[in-house]
C-alpha cells in the first residue's frame, strides 16, 4: 500500500514537471526561435494583397473561372477546400461513388479544356488529394489547361506557358518528391501581369 | 511506373538509415546508462538532478520487473487521467482561440487511452476539435512520455538478456528522465526549427479567415442532424448551392508537436489530414526527414542491443530482418500504387502517374508508398496519404505490417522488445529442430520464457480478430463504414489491427467517433500496450535472474543470414498464418474483383 501511494505520488510530480518542460518551455522556445528566424513561414505563408490576406501559398483554394488554373479536386469539408476540415475522400478503389466522381471529372476536364478523346487526362486533375488542400498540380495538368486560360484572358498561349514555367517547382534537391506547379501563385502572377 | 527517381530516393533513404544506425546506437547506449556521458551533460545534468530531487528517487536504485511494471503503469494511469481531465475541461482552459467546447466523454476516453498507449488513434479531427492547450499539453505530453516508456521497456529487456544472475532490470524513473532529457527533447528542438524552415507553422494566433481570389458556388449534399445524407424520392442525394467567399485557415503550435510525433513514433496529427496536410508536411524534403525520423530510434536500438549483449553482429542480424521485411513490403506497395486502378484507366485517365486518389502531388506515388510502409512497419501511424484509397494490394501491405506485430523496426522501444520476443521464439523453434536446449546469448530459454512470449503474441491476435468479428456483425460496426463490400470489411479490420498494434493510422473513412467504436478501440489499445508490456517485463526479469553460461560451439548462432532468415520466417509464419483468412475477405478478394470484373460497391 505504501508502495502504491509513493508510486502515485512520483507519477503526479513527474507528470506536472514534465508538462512544464515539454508542454510549456519547449513549444514556447520553438515559437520564439521560429518567429525570429522564419516569421513568414511560422505564421502560415500567408499571401497579402492590398492590405488584405487572400490566402496561403501552402493551402489550396478553389478556382472555377476559365481564366484561372484549376486546382485538384478536394474532399475537405462539405464545400471542398475547407481548411478547417482537412482530409481525403477515403473512397476505396472499388467504390462506385469514386468511379462515378472520376468519370464526371474526366468529362468536365475534357469539355473545359477542349481535349479530344485521344489525349489522356492527368490523374491528379481528376482525383482528390489526401489533405483536400493540395496547393499543387502536376506540370502536365497545368500545360493542358494553358490554352483555355490564354483564351479566356485574351493573351498569347506562350505568355501563359512561360508563367507555368516560372511557377514550377522541381524535385527538392533535384531528387526528392515530384515536380509541381503552385496554383495560387500561378494564378496571382497571371492577374498581376 | 516505378521510375528511376524512386529508386534513387530509395537508395538514399536506405543509405542514410544505415549510416545513422551506429551513431544513434552508441548514443542510446550512453543515454540508457545512468552513468553514461553525453555532450549535453553541461546543460542537462543540473536539470536531471533537479528531476530526481523533485521525484524523490535515487536514480541508481534499480527495480525488479514487478516494481518496474508497477511504476510504468502508475505513471500511465496518472497521465491518462490528466489528459482526460484536460479534454473534458477544454472550454475552461486557456489557449482556445476558436472557442471549442469540451470533448465528449467517450471520445475523451478513447483519445486519452490512445495517447497514453503511444497509439495516437484519432476518432476526431484535430483542427475542428482540439484547442491549442489540449494539443500542446493534453496530447503532446504523451508523445514524449509514451515514447520514452517504450524505449525504457526495450532497455529493460535488453538488460535482462545481458545481465548475469541479477534480480533487477533498471529504474523506470531514471530511464524515463534520461530518455526525455538527453534523447527526445534535444533532437526535437533542432528538428522542429528545421520543419518551420520548410513552411510548417508555429504560432498561437486564432485561425485566419481570408477573402478568396475567386469566389464560387459549391454544390453541397444536404445532411440531417445526424450527418446522414438526405435523399430525394429517387434515392439520389439532395444538393443545395452554397456561396463560398472566404476560407478559414488553421493555425497553431504545430512544429513543436509534429517533431515528437514522428521521432517518438506517435503519429497523432495536429490536423485531421495528418502529414498529408501542406502545413504539417510542406515539402518533399520535410517528408523525407519525417520518414527518416520515424525509423531513427528503432533502428539505433538494434545497435544498442548488439552493444549491450557484446555481439554486434546479432544487432545487425536483427536490423537486417527488419529491413528486409520493410523494403520487400515497400516494393509491393509501390508497385501496386504505380500500377493504379484499372477503372480509372478505362475512363481515359493517364495511368503513368499511378493511383493518385488520396495522395499529394508533391509526394507522388513513391513517397506515399514509402511513408505508408514506414509508418505501419513502425507503430507511428502518421500518414501522408489516405490508406483507405490505396489499391487493394497497396493497402494490404500497411495492414499486414501492423498485423505482423509492429516489429518491422516497430515503435520506439516497442519494436525492439517485440522483435526480441520473436527472437526468443525463433531460438526455441530452432532448438526443437536441432534437438538442443534453446539458448539465447548465454541464457537458457525455458518454459516460463516461452509462455511469456506466446502470451505476448496471442494478445493482439485475439483482440484484432475477436473485435473485428464483433464489429462486422453489429449495427454499430457497420454504421461507421464509408465503403461497402470487401473494402468495408478492410476498414474494420484495419481499425482493430491499428489499435492493437498501437499504430494509430486508419482506413480513415470509417467513422469511429461513436460510443461503441470509441470504447472497444480504447480497450484494444490498452490490451495492445499493457498486456504486452507486462509479459515482456516478466520475460526481462526472468532472463536477468539466469546465469550467463559461456557460449559453446554447439549453441545456435544468432548472427548471420541463416538466423536472419529464421527470424523473418518466424515473424511471417505467425503473422501471415493468423491473418490470412481475414485478409482474404478484405484486400485479397477486393484485388481480384478490381482486376477481373467490373463490379463496384
Amino acid at each position: 500500500m505504501n508502495n502504491l501511494i509513493s508510486q502515485i505520488r512520483i507519477s503526479l510530480v513527474a507528470t506536472i514537471v514534465l508538462a512544464v518542460i515539454l508542454c510549456g518551455v519547449y513549444p514556447a522556445l520553438i515559437w520564439e526561435i521560429a518567429q525570429a528566424l522564419f516569421p513568414d513561414k511560422a505564421n502560415g505563408s500567408l499571401v497579402i494583397q492590398n492590405g488584405k490576406i487572400i490566402g496561403s501559398q501552402l493551402i489550396a483554394q478553389n478556382f472555377t473561372d476559365a481564366k484561372y488554373f484549376h486546382p485538384r479536386p478536394s474532399s475537405a469539408g462539405d464545400t471542398g477546400y475547407d481548411a478547417t476540415s482537412s482530409g481525403g475522400s477515403n473512397l476505396g478503389p472499388t467504390s462506385k461513388k469514386l468511379i462515378d466522381l472520376v468519370r464526371e471529372r474526366v468529362d468536365t476536364y475534357r469539355a473545359e479544356n477542349n481535349l479530344p478523346q485521344t489525349i489522356l487526362v492527368p490523374a491528379d486533375a481528376v482525383t482528390s488529394s489526401a489533405s483536400g488542400l493540395d496547393p499543387h498540380i502536376s506540370v502536365q495538368n497545368a500545360l493542358l489547361q494553358a490554352k483555355r486560360v490564354a483564351k479566356a484572358r485574351g493573351i498569347a498561349e506562350n505568355v501563359v506557358l512561360s508563367k507555368i514555367q516560372a511557377n514550377t517547382h522541381g524535385r527538392d534537391l533535384g531528387i526528392l518528391g515530384e515536380p509541381r506547379v503552385n496554383v495560387l501563385r500561378l494564378n496571382l502572377s497571371l492577374d498581376a501581369s | 511506373m516505378m521510375n528511376y527517381f524512386g529508386w534513387i530516393q530509395l537508395a538514399l533513404f536506405v543509405g542514410l538509415l544505415l549510416a545513422l544506425t551506429k551513431p544513434m546506437g552508441v548514443y542510446l547506449n550512453r543515454v540508457l546508462d545512468v552513468d553514461g556521458k553525453t555532450f549535453l551533460d553541461p546543460i542537462m545534468r543540473p536539470v536531471e538532478r533537479l528531476f530526481y530531487f523533485l521525484l524523490g528517487i535515487d536514480p541508481r536504485k534499480e527495480q525488479d520487473w514487478k516494481q518496474y511494471s508497477f511504476s510504468l503503469i502508475a505513471f500511465s494511469l496518472v497521465g491518462a487521467l490528466f489528459t482526460y481531465a484536460i479534454l473534458r475541461l477544454q472550454h475552461l482552459l486557456p489557449l482556445n482561440p476558436q472557442g471549442f467546447g469540451p470533448v465528449g466523454d467517450h471520445l475523451s476516453f478513447n483519445t486519452a487511452v490512445s495517447f497514453v498507449t503511444n497509439t495516437n488513434w484519432q476518432s476526431y479531427g484535430g483542427e475542428s476539435t482540439m484547442s491549442y492547450f489540449s494539443q500542446m499539453v493534453g496530447l503532446a505530453l504523451h508523445n514524449f512520455t509514451s515514447a520514452a516508456a517504450g524505449i525504457a521497456v526495450a532497455a529493460a529487456l535488453v538488460r535482462g538478456v545481458s545481465k548475469n544472475s541479477s534480480q533487477t532490470i533498471g529504474n523506470f524513473w531514471t530511464d524515463l528522465t534520461r530518455i526525455i532529457l538527453y534523447l527526445l527533447l534535444p533532437i526535437c528542438v533542432v528538428y522542429s526549427i528545421f520543419l518551420v524552415s520548410q513552411g510548417m507553422i508555429q504560432n498561437f494566433k486564432p485561425y485566419e479567415t481570408v477573402q478568396v481570389v475567386n469566389p464560387y458556388t459549391a454544390q453541397v449534399i444536404k445532411k440531417d442532424v445526424d450527418g446522414q445524407e438526405i435523399k430525394d424520392e429517387r434515392g439520389n442525394p439532395e444538393a443545395e448551392e452554397r456561396k463560398v467567399e472566404t476560407q478559414t485557415i488553421v493555425q497553431g503550435p504545430m512544429a513543436s508537436q509534429v517533431a515528437i510525433k514522428t521521432l517518438g513514433t506517435n503519429g497523432g496529427g495536429f490536423t485531421n489530414a495528418n502529414a498529408s496536410h501542406p502545413y504539417e508536411n510542406p515539402t518533399p524534403l520535410s517528408n523525407f526527414l519525417q520518414m527518416l525520423s520515424i525509423l531513427l530510434i528503432p533502428s539505433g536500438l538494434t545497435y544498442y542491443l548488439g552493444r549491450m549483449v557484446k555481439n554486434q553482429r546479432h544487432g545487425w542480424a536483427v536490423w537486417s530482418a527488419m529491413a528486409i521485411i520493410l523494403f520487400v513490403g515497400l516494393l509491393v506497395c509501390w508497385w501496386a500504387e504505380s500500377t493504379g486502378n484499372p477503372h480509372f484507366r478505362a475512363l481515359g485517365v493517364d495511368a503513368s502517374s499511378g493511383n493518385l486518389e488520396g495522395k499529394e502531388a508533391r509526394f507522388g506515388i513513391f513517397n506515399s508508398a514509402l511513408f505508408a510502409t514506414t509508418t505501419t512497419g513502425t507503430s507511428c501511424g502518421a500518414v501522408n496519404s489516405m490508406h483507405d484509397s490505396f489499391t487493394p494490394l497497396g493497402g494490404l501491405i500497411p495492414m499486414l505490417n501492423i498485423q505482423l506485430g509492429e516489429v518491422i523496426f516497430g515503435g520506439v522501444g516497442a519494436g525492439l522488445y517485440g522483435m526480441l520476443v520473436f527472437v526468443v521464439l525463433a531460438v526455441f523453434l530452432a532448438g526443437l529442430m536441432i534437438g538442443k536446449t534453446p539458448e539465447y546469448i548465454g541464457k537458457k530459454i525455458e518454459a516460463y520464457d516461452v509462455k511469456a512470449s506466446v502470451m505476448f503474441i496471442m494478445v493482439p491476435v485475439l483482440s484484432i480478430l475477436g473485435f473485428t468479428a464483433w464489429a462486422a456483425i453489429s449495427p454499430w460496426g457497420l454504421a461507421g463504414l464509408n465503403n461497402s463490400g470487401p473494402h468495408g470489411f478492410s476498414e474494420i479490420l484495419y481499425a482493430y489491427s491499428s489499435a492493437a498494434g498501437n499504430n494509430g493510422s486508419a482506413f480513415a473513412g470509417l467513422s469511429t467517433n461513436s460510443y461503441w467504436y470509441d470504447i472497444t478501440l480504447g480497450i484494444v489499445m490498452l490490451l495492445g500496450r499493457f498486456f504486452m508490456i507486462v509479459p515482456v517485463l516478466a520475460l526481462a526479469g526472468n532472463l536477468a535472474k539466469k546465469k550467463l553460461v559461456p557460449q559453446s560451439g554447439g549453441s545456435f548462432p544468432v548472427t548471420g543470414p541463416i538466423f536472419t532468415m529464421l527470424l523473418i520466417g518466424t515473424v511471417l509464419i505467425v503473422g501471415a498464418l493468423t491473418f490470412f483468412p481475414a485478409l482474404s475477405l478484405g484486400p485479397i478478394v477486393e484485388h481480384y474483383i478490381m482486376t477481373h470484373s467490373s463490379t463496384l460497391f
